[in-house]
């Protein structure tokens, strides 16, 4: 049997905190900007407003790592879900290239993002 | 209650068929009969060369797992009358070959076993003179679960990646390394470590679950690989961090 070490360890750590920001995070902020600020059950914070709280480097800290996190969560999720589900494995490499890859160009993107702010 | 309930036997004898057959066969329908029951009364009144695994009959040996009515489970364990009034149908457990009729070949999980060193390792034994490893009942809650297990091999049958992936160590071997990994008198982590973070160790599983569902005895595979997947994590990073601290 192949005893090999793998980046295994390294995908499912990312994975799994990716799962867990995810879940902690963004049902709270699926329910403020998509339905309390829009249905008007909280005054939303006016524009100017937000966008101080966005240029905190905090906050584009926390928010960078919330979609890198769940990218990777995606990901990993994504490619098993081809492997075992739709049973493409014998499409290993490929998979591999279009679900990390594809974090990685979200992760550039979010962080450009958020940089040009 | 009907007196009589129909059991759907799966048959497979290499000399006559080719694949399996189905053949049905009318048994009593008893209060405390199980299907284990039914299987011995076919054997023993109706048909002499059906052939299956059991042993013990009262859930701790292991031998009599089944697929009954497409679930994995211990045929001894699995009464008639709850699937009344039928028919019941006994396939062998998924994920095996058949050897024949209910019987399954069971190397596959015999030869992994052994590579998870399910026992007790220590770098230096103490002489007996100075008595027990004592353990504290937390100590020993940390591992108890997955003492529980009985090899009956019904996780693998549930497991759906080991039905894709034959090579992946599975989960009642998972759980038994944990339950020595677990276990305060224990220090052969290290030795069980290579095993179970490979390929095809716990991170071929992907957390369906099935396993701890299927599991007659209460032990969670699916939990001893999830908790083994963070001690191997967490390890290999601080592999990757401090290189030269590794063992």
């Amino acid at each position: 049997m192949n005893r090999r070490p793998g980046p295994e360890p390294l995908l499912w750590m990312l994975f799994s905190s990716g799962g867990m920001v995810a879940a902690l995070m963004i049902p709270i902020l699926l329910f403020l900007f998509g339905i309390a600020f829009p249905l008007g059950l909280l005054s939303p914070p006016d524009h100017s407003h937000l966008f101080a709280v966005l240029r905190n480097p905090i906050t584009r800290l926390v928010l960078f790592g919330l979609c890198a996190l769940a990218l990777f969560h995606w990901a990993h999720r994504f490619r098993f879900t081809l492997y075992d589900g739709l049973q493409l494995k014998r499409y290993g490499a490929p998979i591999v290239v279009l679900c990390y890859g594809g974090a990685v160009v979200g992760t550039v993107i979010a962080a450009v993002l958020l940089i040009r702010l | 209650m009907a007196d009589e309930i129909t059991l759907e036997v799966a048959r497979y004898r290499p000399e006559l068929e080719s694949e399996p057959v189905m053949e049905s066969f009318q048994v009593p329908l008893r209060e405390h009969w199980a299907v284990l029951d039914g299987l011995t009364y076919v054997k023993d009144q109706l048909d002499g060369t059906l052939s299956f695994r059991w042993s013990c009959r009262m859930g701790i040996c292991g031998s009599c797992g089944m697929t009954v009515n497409g679930e994995p489970q211990l045929s001894c364990a699995t009464f008639l009358t709850d699937y009344a009034p039928g028919p019941v149908r006994v396939e062998p457990l998924r994920n095996f070959p058949v050897i024949r009729d209910l019987v399954i070949d069971i190397d596959d999980f015999m030869t992994k076993l052994p590579e998870v060193k399910p026992w007790i390792i220590r770098d230096v034994h103490s002489p007996v003179e100075e008595g027990e490893y004592l353990q504290t009942p937390q100590e020993l809650d940390e591992y108890q679960q997955f003492s529980m297990c009985i090899n009956c091999m019904l996780c693998y049958s549930a497991c759906p990646v080991y039905s894709l992936e034959p090579d992946f160590i599975g989960p009642a071997a998972i759980a038994l390394a944990q339950r020595y990994n677990l276990d305060s008198r224990d220090e052969g982590a290290e030795e069980r470590r290579a095993v179970l973070s490979s390929p095809e160790g716990i991170w071929a599983c992907t957390f369906v679950g099935e396993c701890s569902a299927a599991c007659p005895k209460g032990v969670d595979p699916a939990g001893a690989i999830q908790r083994y997947k963070l001690t191997a994590a967490t390890r290999s990073i601080k592999d990757l961090l401090m290189p030269r601290s590794r063992r």
